[in-house]
C-alpha cells in the first residue's frame, strides 16, 4: 500500500510523520503548480471550487509516482469539501486509476470511528503505537505554524529582503526529516534558532488579519503565496486559522488545551452572522470583529470562487466594514488568477491602510 | 389590525407554501406574497446583492425588496434543516443575515430557526415561536400548525400524483389528467426555485409543454422511491434538494418511459456542480437517453436556450424513433 494525500499547506509534514511512524509507505505529491491545477480543472466540473480541483491534480501527479491509495477527510456538510473524496474517487476510476480510498470521516460521537479508520491503513499496530503515531503528525503541525507565525513576525521586519524566508524553508525542512518523536524537541529548539538568527530592525509595520476559507488560507499556491507578498509589503501578517488549530477543534474536538479555537470567533460573529453557515463563514466575520478589536489595521478576506459559506459572509462583511470604518477587501482565487492582478490589489490596499494609519497620528 | 406578514415568492415558497400561508391565516395574519419574478425584481436583486450569490439568491432578495413597504413583517425562516442529517445550502442558512445587513428599510423580520437536523419532532416547537409573532394563544398556534400541515399533506399529494407545485396551490379539484400516450416525457431535473420561476428558467417548463412535451420534475417522485435510488450512492449526500434531485434522476436513468432528462442549474450553484456532474456520469455510463444540461444566470438570454431545447427535442424524438416508440 502507498499512501498519498492531498497537499494542503505543511499538512504533508503532519501527515507524514503520522503515517511514516507507523510503518505506512507515503507518496508525498509534488507541490502543486500550475500544472496540478490545469490537470485537476480540465478533468473536475467547472463549478467545483478550486481546492477539489487542486486535490485531483495532487492525485493524478501522485499516481505518476507510484500511489495506490489515497487517504482524505470528509465532513458532513453543508460545505461541498464532506462529498469532495466521494467526487474525486470516480472521476479519477472514470479516468482509468485505480485509487483505494480511505476517508476520515469526522468523528460525531467519539474519536474512535476516527481510530478505527486510521487502523485500516496502519494494519496490526497496537491502540498506543496509532496514538503516538497521531500525536507525533500533530506535534509536528505544531511546531510548522510556530515557524510560520515567527516567519510572518519577521519578513515586514527583516534587514535583507528573503531572509526570513529562507530560514523558515530551512526550518520547516530541519523539523520535517525529524524520524522519532524523540529528537523533535531538539529540532523544534534548532529550528527556532534558525528563525531567531534572521537579522532585523525595529520598524513600524502595518497588521492585516486574514480570514476566509481554510484551503485558500492554509496552501500558498492557491493564495499566490499572500502572506509572502504582504509581509514583503510591510505588513504583519496573523492569519485566523492554523492546522494545528483546525485539527484540533474537528479531529480532537477541543481536547487539547491551550491552543487558540473557532469558538472564540464564532461568538464574535454578531449581530452580522448569527448562525453557522457551513465551512468557516461565521468564523470568517468572527474573525473579522476579532482583528478590530485587537486593534489591526486591515482585514483581507480569501476564498475560491463558488465557495458559499463565504459568499455569504462576503455579503454581510460591507456592513461590518462600514460600522467599524475598518478597512475590508475579498479576494477571490480561481484557475485564472493571476499574480500581477493579486499584487496590484494588495499594493492598493496597503497604500490605503498607511494613509489611514498616517492620518491618525497627525489626529492624535 | 391583522399583522400583515410578507412571503417572497423565491427560494423554498416552492416546497412550502401551503404550510405557511395556511399557518399564518389560521393564527390571523395577512398574508401577501410578491407577484412572479420580473426583470425589475431581478433588477433590485442584483443591486442589494453580491456579485457571487448565486440567480436564486438575487432574485429572493429582489422579492424581499418589493414587499418591504407594503407588509409589517416579511416572513423568511432560516431553514437550516428540513430533514435529518441534512443541510439545505450554505445560502439558505445564512440568507436572513444576508437580507437584514444588505436591505434598507425592513419591516420586521421573522428568521426563526427551522431546524430539523436532529429530529423531526422540533418543527413543532420551532413553528410554535413563528405563532408568538401573531398570537399568544397556545391552543391556537397548536390547531393552526395541525391545519398547515393537514394542508401541506394534501399538496404533497397531490404534486407526488404529477401536479406542478403552483397548480397544486389552489386547485385541488382539478387533476393533471393522464398522459395521452403519444407524447413523449422529459424529465427536467433541478431545484424548485428554478425550474418553476418561469422567468428564471426562461419558462421551460411551459415551453416544452406547448412543444407537445410531457413534463415530470423530481418533486413527482415519491420520497421513498427517491429514497432507494439515493441510497445507492457510497455515502449519504447531505443536502436534502441534492439527495431529492440525484435519486429522482437516477430514477429516470432506469425507467423506460422517460425520454430524456434536462438538469437545470445555477451559474456557481455550489451543490449543483457537484450533483449535475454525477448525474450526469451516470447518463453517460448507461448511455441510453439524451441530456441537455442548462446553466441560468442574469445574463441568461432566450435565444440561446431556445435553440438549445429545440436541438436536445430533437435528438428526443429520434431517439424516440430508435427505440420504436
Amino acid at each position: 500500500m502507498k499512501v498519498t494525500f492531498p497537499h494542503m499547506g505543511n499538512l504533508w509534514i503532519c501527515l507524514n510523520a503520522m503515517l511514516q511512524y507507523l510503518g505506512v509507505e507515503t507518496v508525498v505529491p509534488p507541490p502543486s503548480t500550475k500544472r496540478t491545477l490545469n490537470l485537476g480543472s480540465k478533468h473536475s466540473p467547472e463549478f467545483a471550487c478550486m481546492p477539489l480541483k487542486l486535490n485531483l491534480g495532487n492525485f493524478m501527479e501522485a499516481s505518476e509516482m507510484g500511489a495506490d491509495t489515497i487517504l482524505m477527510a470528509g465532513g458532513c456538510g453543508p460545505c461541498r469539501f464532506g462529498y469532495y473524496a466521494q467526487l474525486e474517487h470516480e472521476i479519477l476510476n472514470d479516468l482509468g486509476y485505480n485509487y483505494r480510498l480511505v476517508v476520515m470521516e469526522p468523528p460525531e460521537k467519539s474519536i474512535r470511528e476516527l481510530l478505527s479508520r486510521i487502523r485500516y491503513i496502519t494494519g496490526n499496530r497496537s491502540w498506543l503505537e496509532v496514538i503516538r503515531g497521531i500525536r507525533f503528525g500533530f506535534r509536528k503541525s505544531r511546531a510548522a505554524d510556530d515557524l510560520e507565525i515567527m516567519a510572518m513576525k519577521l519578513r515586514p521586519r527583516e534587514k535583507s529582503t528573503g531572509q526570513a524566508d529562507i530560514a523558515l524553508t530551512e526550518a520547516l525542512k530541519l523539523i520535517a526529516e525529524t524520524q522519532r518523536p524523540e529528537q523533535l524537541l531538539t529540532s523544534y529548539n534548532s529550528s527556532m534558532e534558525i528563525m531567531k538568527s534572521v537579522p532585523t530592525e525595529n520598524r513600524p509595520v502595518l497588521k492585516v488579519g486574514l480570514v476566509g476559507e481554510i484551503y485558500t488560507m492554509l496552501e500558498p499556491f492557491a493564495n499566490m503565496d499572500i502572506e509572502k507578498k504582504l509581509g514583503r509589503l510591510g505588513v504583519e501578517v496573523d492569519r485566523s486559522i492554523y492546522l494545528s488549530e483546525w485539527v484540533n477543534d474537528h479531529l480532537f474536538m477541543g481536547l487539547i488545551k491551550g491552543l487558540r479555537s473557532s469558538h472564540i470567533y464564532k461568538k464574535h460573529s454578531a449581530p452580522y452572522l448569527m448562525h453557522f453557515v457551513g465551512g468557516h463563514g461565521q468564523e470568517t466575520l468572527g474573525g473579522a470583529v476579532y482583528y478590530n478589536n485587537s486593534g489591526y489595521d486591515g482585514v483581507i478576506q480569501i476564498l475560491p470562487f463558488t465557495c458559499m459559506p463565504e459568499i455569504v459572509a462576503q455579503s454581510v462583511l460591507p456592513r461590518f466594514s462600514q460600522d467599524t470604518g475598518m478597512p475590508v477587501m475579498t479576494l477571490i482565487v480561481d484557475e485564472q488568477s493571476g499574480e500581477a492582478g493579486l499584487m496590484t490589489r494588495l499594493e492598493a490596499f496597503v497604500d490605503l491602510l498607511a494613509e489611514k494609519r498616517d492620518r491618525k497620528k497627525e489626529l492624535a | 389590525m391583522p399583522i400583515k406578514i410578507g412571503i417572497p415568492r423565491s427560494l423554498l415558497f416552492y416546497k412550502y407554501y401551503p404550510l405557511w400561508k395556511t399557518f399564518l391565516e389560521e393564527l390571523g395574519a395577512e398574508v401577501t406574497i410578491s407577484g412572479h419574478t420580473t426583470k425589475a425584481i431581478l433588477q433590485n436583486g442584483l443591486k442589494l446583492s453580491v456579485d457571487e450569490a448565486c440567480l436564486p439568491v438575487k432574485v429572493a432578495f429582489g422579492h424581499v425588496a418589493a414587499l418591504r413597504d407594503r407588509v409589517d413583517y416579511i416572513f423568511i425562516p432560516r431553514l437550516v434543516s428540513v430533514s435529518p442529517r441534512e443541510y439545505i445550502c450554505p445560502k439558505f442558512l445564512g440568507f436572513p443575515d444576508m437580507v437584514r445587513q444588505c436591505v434598507h428599510g425592513l419591516p420586521g423580520v421573522i428568521d426563526t430557526n427551522i431546524n430539523l437536523y436532529r429530529r423531526e419532532k422540533d418543527m413543532f416547537r420551532q413553528y410554535y415561536k413563528i405563532g408568538e409573532f401573531i398570537s399568544k394563544n397556545p391552543l391556537k398556534i397548536a390547531a393552526a400548525y395541525r391545519r398547515a400541515m393537514a394542508e401541506m399533506s394534501g399538496f404533497n399529494q397531490r404534486v407526488e400524483e404529477g401536479m406542478l407545485p403552483e397548480e397544486a396551490f389552489s386547485a385541488p379539484e382539478k387533476t393533471r389528467g393522464e398522459n395521452p400516450g403519444f407524447r413523449p416525457t422529459v424529465a427536467v431535473v433541478g431545484h424548485p426555485y428554478n425550474i418553476y420561476d418561469s422567468f428564471i428558467s426562461i419558462n421551460l417548463i411551459k415551453r416544452l409543454g406547448e412543444s407537445g412535451i410531457n413534463v415530470v420534475t423530481a418533486d413527482n417522485v415519491p420520497e421513498q422511491v427517491v429514497n432507494s435510488y439515493a441510497a445507492t450512492l457510497n455515502k449519504r449526500l447531505f443536502w436534502t434538494l441534492g439527495r431529492r434531485m440525484i435519486g429522482a434522476a437516477y430514477h429516470f436513468i432506469d425507467n423506460p418511459s422517460i425520454m430524456g432528462i434536462i438538469h437545470v442549474a445555477s451559474f456557481a450553484c455550489g451543490p449543483d456542480s457537484m450533483t449535475g456532474d454525477m448525474i450526469e456520469r451516470k447518463v453517460r455510463h448507461k448511455g441510453n437517453i439524451p441530456f441537455l444540461n442548462l446553466v441560468l444566470d442574469e445574463h441568461t438570454g432566450e435565444a440561446g436556450i431556445v435553440t438549445r431545447i429545440e436541438a436536445f427535442l430533437d435528438m428526443v424524438n429520434m431517439h424516440g424513433t430508435a427505440v420504436g416508440i
